[in-house]
């Protein structure tokens, strides 16, 4: 083989520019079906509250009062869902779902518990521990964050009027 | 010889064995019975998938030197990749071989990319035989570039699906094997794409331009090809790399995508198709090199394509840069 010569000639660049392309892939790329996802969304979403429903009134039914009722239906719920994302169906219908399984508190459960499962393999504290609230996390910080912003706001309402 | 960005061959490498391995999902898949082997348990019996993803590659190059007859003694060098942070599947198979080991990364267009060094290094007599290995996992791929197994997330229709596969090719100066006649390593191109879930459209432009700048150096048009294989542009990608080349005054009307022919987009749930550097690697090793051997193909084009993203850069806002490296392959007889 010979040595190659230098300078070299370079090649023809194409003619193709990034906002052409940009088009180009909008007409490509296909979108979402809207609505289909938005009526999986609605149904799954609706079920699992009709359910957290049915499980409220069944605790008023067994003599709980309005707020331990209330409770006992999250943890209930999240229990389901923690068992579920480790039996692996609640992604199975996730996939159907989107937001209508994100959206209730089993979704945050999910996302808490998948990521402890799923780094379980790396040590239950640099693992289980470090990852648990990678993706929980930020709705943690900002929720939080928010109740205290909208704490402010009703304070300041109050006194003023 | 070198010819612009590609280096042309006078005496053409020869590929002299090859085997693919592959998961649960793509022996489901269109080519499935054209591996030469499948799990039916992805974790391959171990605990984590990171070593389930070495012991794919592992048993890809036992099967190889098994077809060609040697042993590793007669290996001079292993060119290995795949789509772990620092290469990690790769580095930690060649625990077990002792071969020196030159690890790469291309992202989805490893397979290409090793076989052209092999290539290189056995035509300018630097190695006897060398190997080119890949592998990508699926469930090392979605835990570092995206959400738990068992997240409950939605993929959108342009998300592709990382293959659970290896391919492992073996090279040597001379033999009876499909003949590498020339090799392009390509460049980089980014067109502004920021969707880590359409890998394909950033890919797309890279491919085109390899492919442009392969054909130009060596002389070709696309019609003295049986197929132009691209790696694992998927649906999305493919259309846009063909109306790319359509725009640019070359059009394609024997591309075939690896991404497509892995897996049933239909009936599998790939969304827009496969990825990942094992997809590229299977179809090369299940599909296009027996094909040549059998003589239903004389001469190809594999062009498999990376996105070389990093998530770090993507959460700074950064857009992908592609890639795509391009090797010409020919039937033994074409010569």
């Amino acid at each position: 083989m010979e040595k190659g010569t230098s300078p070299r000639p370079r090649s023809r660049n194409m003619r193709l520019t990034p906002g052409e392309y940009s088009r180009m892939v909008g007409r490509a790329s296909p979108k979402s079906p809207l609505r289909r996802d938005v009526v999986w969304a609605f149904l799954v979403g609706g079920g699992i509250c009709l359910l957290g429903e049915w499980l409220r009134k069944a605790f008023l039914a067994a003599g709980h009062t309005l707020g331990d009722a209330a409770a006992l239906t999250s943890i209930t719920l999240i229990g389901l869902s923690a068992l579920c994302t480790a039996l692996g169906w609640y992604q199975k219908l996730a996939a159907k779902a989107g937001a209508g399984t994100l959206v209730p508190i089993t979704g945050f459960a999910n996302a808490v518990v998948s990521q402890a499962i799923e780094f379980k393999v790396e040590g239950l504290v640099t693992g289980v521990g470090a990852k648990m609230f990678v993706i929980a996390g930020p709705v943690i910080v900002y929720g939080t964050m928010a109740s205290w912003a909208w704490g402010l706001l009703y304070a300041a309402l109050r006194a003023w009027g | 010889m070198r010819k612009k960005d590609s280096i042309v061959f006078h005496r053409p490498p020869s590929v002299l064995a090859w085997a693919a391995v592959g998961g649960k999902k793509e022996a489901e898949g269109p080519l499935g019975n054209q591996l030469d082997a499948a799990t039916e348990d992805n974790t391959l019996g171990e605990t984590s998938w990171e070593t389930a993803e070495s012991d794919l590659q592992r048993r890809a190059v036992q099967l190889v030197l098994q077809k060609a007859a040697t042993g590793l003694a007669g290996v001079d060098l292993i060119f290995a990749g795949d789509l772990q942070a620092q290469c990690t599947a790769s580095a930690y198979t060649m625990r077990a071989l002792d071969v020196p080991f030159a690890g790469l990364y291309g992202a989805c267009s490893t397979m290409a990319e090793s076989l052209g060094m092999a290539a290189c290094f056995c035509a300018a007599g630097m190695a006897g035989k060398a190997m080119a290995l890949t592998s990508s996992h699926f469930c090392t791929a979605e835990r570092q570039f995206r959400t738990p197994l068992n997240y409950g997330g939605k993929r959108t229709p342009t998300a592709q699906w990382t293959a659970t596969a290896a391919g492992c090719c073996l090279l040597g100066a001379a033999g009876n094997g499909p003949r590498v006649n020339a090799v392009t390593f390509g460049r980089v191109r980014d067109y502004q794409v920021n969707d880590i879930n359409n890998m394909g459209a950033a890919m797309a432009p890279a491919a085109a331009q390899t492919l442009l700048n392969h054909m130009q150096a060596v002389g070709t048009t696309p019609a003295q090809y049986d197929s132009i294989y691209t790696g694992d542009l998927g649906q999305v990608g493919s259309a846009l790399l063909c109306e790319i080349l359509e725009r640019e005054g070359m059009p394609l009307p024997n591309h075939r995508d690896c991404g497509l022919m892995l897996y049933d987009r239909q009936s599998q749930q790939v969304k827009a198709g496969g990825s990942g550097c094992g997809c590229s690697a299977a179809v090369l090793c299940a599909h296009i090199l027996p094909g040549l051997a059998a003589g239903r193909e004389k001469r190809v084009l594999f062009a498999a394509t990376g996105a070389l993203m990093s998530q770090t850069l993507f959460l700074q806002g950064e857009s992908i840069p592609g890639i795509a490296h391009c090797v010409e392959l020919a039937s033994p007889e074409s010569l």
